[in-house]
């Protein structure tokens, strides 16, 4: 017992005690390296995974680290909660040196890390208990653990979901009670790898709204590592990581003035920084590194000799377009599923249950490269799962060309083998010894032959691009963008004319999320595969569906092109979605009366629409002179 | 079929049930099962469904939802049930072949039925009205003496309340495979018992990958919240007991009381 409350004691000093310290973190010339062994225990392998990092943090600041999976971000963001300890040179947490062992808890809990899964970092079953269990760890008196999470729940918003169970909450909330259960011990810093990585767009928002408010009145240093290039524009600082060193550090505006750099290194801009960045390159006056709305108009006015044209009609104009819904279908295409009427309920008849499709009628066309968009719970996932006859309607029908998926004699193995739906985060799905093997899986199922089944999945791994050395290793060896190429080539490989793919991008990189996007859409149009996409990327979707599908509360709200469905962004708001950054940008500058097309989505449009604006503006300016 | 397991699930309210210390409800839930046992008569069986249905309505959990977790282990009811009824001796009612059904058989099949379903019903209610963590500290409280014979309480404690915490987090996710393998035409329910275990593979596999994922990314989280064990450690909830709770334990105490003298005087 005497022992017992001796350590109590010794910890309690620990967290009231606070040393003299120049910079919250100080990270010197910074070197992990990742040791390989063979079975003796003999070294096979040595890799650097951070490479000589120096940077110095300033309480009170907001930094941002950016790099794509594997430049080392995550390698260094655990240095500074000493999950790791640097292999050479050196990291200081509040003046404490991470190497020693006696300051372990001590640089933990002045230092917190947030995780990017947000099940895995939650330990009890109620919202107020976890909260309490970092101050539990520490020894905190029982009194003073109710102070602090009171306190850390009120600074994150969660006040009333304190007696919840995690389960039950949102992704965005979830990722709030991990910050509650740091804020809880009292850190100076806060540290996050990568807490949005697999959220939903309002999560996103939520975490970093939430962030800054704790960086502002609380003033919790932050650390945040993303690959989200629009969370950054507000910190006060931005490190690029590459290969373990880092390659670009500054501003904001100054590390967003180096796009092509950005981009080589598998990164991202924001979509108003590129379109400025390209018409720069076309000639027009903006300066680099332009991050807002605000700053590429103030721009455009300021140095392109193009006026403001006060708000004129343009925008009652399109206030006056009934938002109606337009489900006109495109005539003379071939249907391939069509939907009559369905209705579908989940949790029976509890009070818990939801009516998530509601007498929803859709016809898809062949050949189209369909998005699929709405909130999370808009019953986007359970419309999916209608398509590929995992879930059957309550009432309704479904037809597959033209039979009834849910007459007594068609076959659903032939509806799967038609009909491909590869579900979120599909790599969770491998298992088998070689990928080959896994990918083989599908076909055999549907009847294939061994040899047979063999061909099918050769041919698609290599339409996902998955290099032939690949195949005859185990699937979890394989890096994450890897392991879901060879998943959706699971998929393909059972000779699909309709592949479904929810979410095929969530929690990769940028580089990551191209490629897979750029396979998708080789799929749609070198084998004509009928593309069916649920996504919450809005600029994903206006660049490679040619119809979206809004789904709000179990109906198809709006149904048609991208550039019409976004013209309705006011409303798309409304029901929790959004449009692409450059059709607001457009919108603005109409509403400022410069007379452009609104029907912008993409970077490449905005680009040719307002380089031959300016151009003509500036032929205008030049006849007057 | 997974769904429907509400054993370890939480039901938030707020009820006197609910208020109690989990000691009292683990002693309560134990004293309840043993009564089941202790009496057979029909009139034991009376008093436990007056009890355990005044316990349900005073927990404000709904019936319907309890009734709902029994859908789970309807299997194992099935089984036991016929198990009972073909193998007990006495007067044979029906034969068919080497099977007989005999009136002992049905009695004791029937008593069998109650008993599980009530031992079901009755750590359900306890589950239901008291969170894990409560559960796991209730337990590590009852057993902290065994710390002195090396026994790691506190440990056990702690794995009791994060499986709790992930059992309905897997749960989905198996719901989740199940459905991706099924789009990939994988087939759970026909075919042979070997043909079954095989097609569990696509599932287990993958199932325990990102277990062992989870489990590994849970660790760091809980050290990089400085969690080192249970020494030194304080509680946000310590137990301790209330008024209620002494009124608990002595409602307990009559009840088996009642059950035990009704065993003895019928």
């Amino acid at each position: 017992m005497f022992g017992r409350k001796k350590k109590t004691t010794a910890k309690n000093a620990l967290y009231l005690d606070t040393p003299e310290y120049e910079y919250i973190v100080k990270a010197d010339n910074l070197v992990y390296e990742f040791k390989d062994t063979d079975e003796e225990g003999n070294e096979t392998e040595r890799f650097r995974a951070v490479d000589g990092v120096s940077l110095n943090v300033s309480q009170g600041d907001f930094i941002a680290i950016l790099g794509h999976n594997g430049s080392g971000k995550s390698t260094f963001a655990k240095h500074i909660n000493a999950i790791l300890t640097p292999t050479e040179g050196s990291l200081y947490v509040g003046g404490m040196d991470t190497r020693d062992n006696k300051n372990l808890w001590k640089v933990r809990q002045q230092a917190g890390m947030v995780f990017q899964n947000p099940d895995n970092q939650i330990i009890a079953t109620v919202v107020e208990e976890d909260v309490g269990f970092g101050p539990e760890n520490l020894g905190v008196p029982t009194e003073e653990i109710w102070v602090r999470v009171n306190k850390a729940l009120k600074s994150v918003g969660m006040t009333e979901y304190r007696y919840h169970s995690p389960n039950k909450l949102s992704g965005g909330q979830k990722q709030r009670v991990a910050i509650a259960g740091i804020m809880a011990m009292k850190p100076k810093c806060i540290v996050l790898d990568e807490p949005t990585a697999m959220l939903d767009p309002n999560g996103r928002k939520e975490v970093i709204a939430t962030l800054r408010e704790l960086n502002k009145t609380e003033g919790i240093t932050i650390i945040l590592i993303t690959h989200y290039m629009d969370e950054v524009i507000n910190a006060d600082r931005v490190f690029v990581m590459d290969k373990g060193k880092i390659s670009l550090e500054g501003t904001p505006g100054e590390v967003f003035s180096n796009v092509d750099k950005i981009k080589s290194m598998g990164l991202d801009v924001p979509q108003v920084t590129e379109v400025a960045y390209k018409l720069k390159k076309r000639g027009a006056g903006f300066s680099a590194g332009i991050l807002t709305i605000d700053e590429f108009v103030e721009e455009l006015f300021k140095n392109n000799t193009v006026r403001d044209r006060g708000r004129e009609d343009s925008c009652s104009a399109r206030m006056q377009q009934e938002a109606v819904k337009d489900l006109s279908p495109v005539s003379k295409k071939v249907p391939i599923i069509t939907l009559e009427h369905i209705n579908y309920t989940y949790g029976g008849d509890t009070s818990f249950s939801v009516h998530a499709l509601k007498d929803l009628s859709l016809k898809l066309y062949e050949g189209e490269f369909i998005a699929i968009i709405g909130h999370t719970g808009s019953g986007k996932s359970t419309l999916i799962q209608h398509l590929d006859g995992l879930i059957r309607a309550e009432s309704g029908s479904l037809y597959f060309r033209d039979k009834n998926i849910y007459d007594q004699d068609f076959s659903m193995t032939e509806l799967r083998r038609k009909v491909g739906l590869v579900f979120q985060y599909p790599e969770y799905q491998l298992f088998e010894t070689t990928v080959l093997e896994d990918v083989m899986f599908g076909p055999k199922n549907l009847g294939r032959s061994e040899d047979e089944a063999r061909e099918l999945a050769k041919e698609a791994l290599k339409a996902v691009g998955a290099d032939e050395s690949l195949w005859e290793k185990s699937p979890f060896e394989l890096s994450g963008g890897q392991k879901r190429r060879v998943a959706i080539a699971g998929v393909l490989a059972m000779d699909t004319e309709v592949l479904i793919l929810d979410e095929p991008t969530a929690a990769l990189d940028p580089k990551g999320r191209d490629e897979i996007l750029g396979l998708i859409d080789r799929l749609h149009r070198e084998k004509n595969i009928t593309i069916i996409l649920v996504s919450h990327s809005m600029e994903d979707v206006a660049k490679y569906a040619d119809r979206i599908i809004v789904m709000n509360r179990g109906q198809a709200v709006y149904d048609d092109t991208p550039e019409k469905v976004f013209t309705y962004y006011r409303e798309l708001e409304k029901i929790g979605l959004a449009a692409p950054q450059v059709t607001y940008l457009m919108a603005e500058l109409k509403d400022k009366g410069l007379n452009l097309s609104e029907k912008i989505t993409t970077v490449e449009d905005a680009v040719n629409e307002l380089s031959g604006f300016i151009a003509s503006v500036k032929k205008e300016g030049n006849a007057n002179a | 079929m997974l769904r429907d397991i509400i054993i370890g699930q939480y039901y938030p309210e707020k009820s006197i049930i609910h208020g109690l210390d989990p000691r009292v409800k683990l002693f309560g839930t134990m004293i309840f099962i043993i009564s089941l046992f202790v009496n057979e008569s029909i009139w034991g069986y009376v008093l436990a469904t007056v009890f355990v249905t005044a316990v349900i309505k005073m927990s404000k959990v709904p019936f319907k939802y309890i009734i709902k977790g029994l859908k789970g282990i309807l299997f194992l009811l099935l089984f036991s049930v016929i198990f009972t009824v073909f193998f007990t001796d006495g007067e044979v009612l029906v034969k068919i072949g080497f099977i007989k059904i005999t009136d002992n058989g049905l009695i004791r099949g029937a008593k069998v039925i109650v008993r599980l379903i009530y031992l079901i019903i009755g750590s359900s209610v306890m589950t239901l009205t008291t969170t894990p963590t409560d559960i796991a500290d209730g337990l590590e409280k009852s057993f902290r003496p065994l710390t002195c014979l090396k026994v790691p309480v506190h440990d056990i404690a702690m794995m009791m309340s994060i499986a709790f915490r992930f059992i309905p987090i897997l749960t989905e996710e198996t719901d989740k495979i199940i459905k991706a393998q099924m789009a990939r035409g994988a087939d759970f329910e026909t075919g042979g018992l070997i043909k079954k275990a095989k097609a569990m593979i696509p599932l287990i596999v993958p199932l325990v990958v990102s277990s062992v994922k989870r489990a590994l990314d849970l660790a760091t989280a809980m050290e990089a919240r400085c969690y080192q064990g249970g020494d030194g450690r304080t509680k946000m909830k310590p137990l301790k007991y209330k008024k209620g709770d002494y009124a608990a334990y002595l409602v307990f105490a009559l009840y088996m009381g009642i059950m035990i003298g009704m065993g003895v005087l019928l």
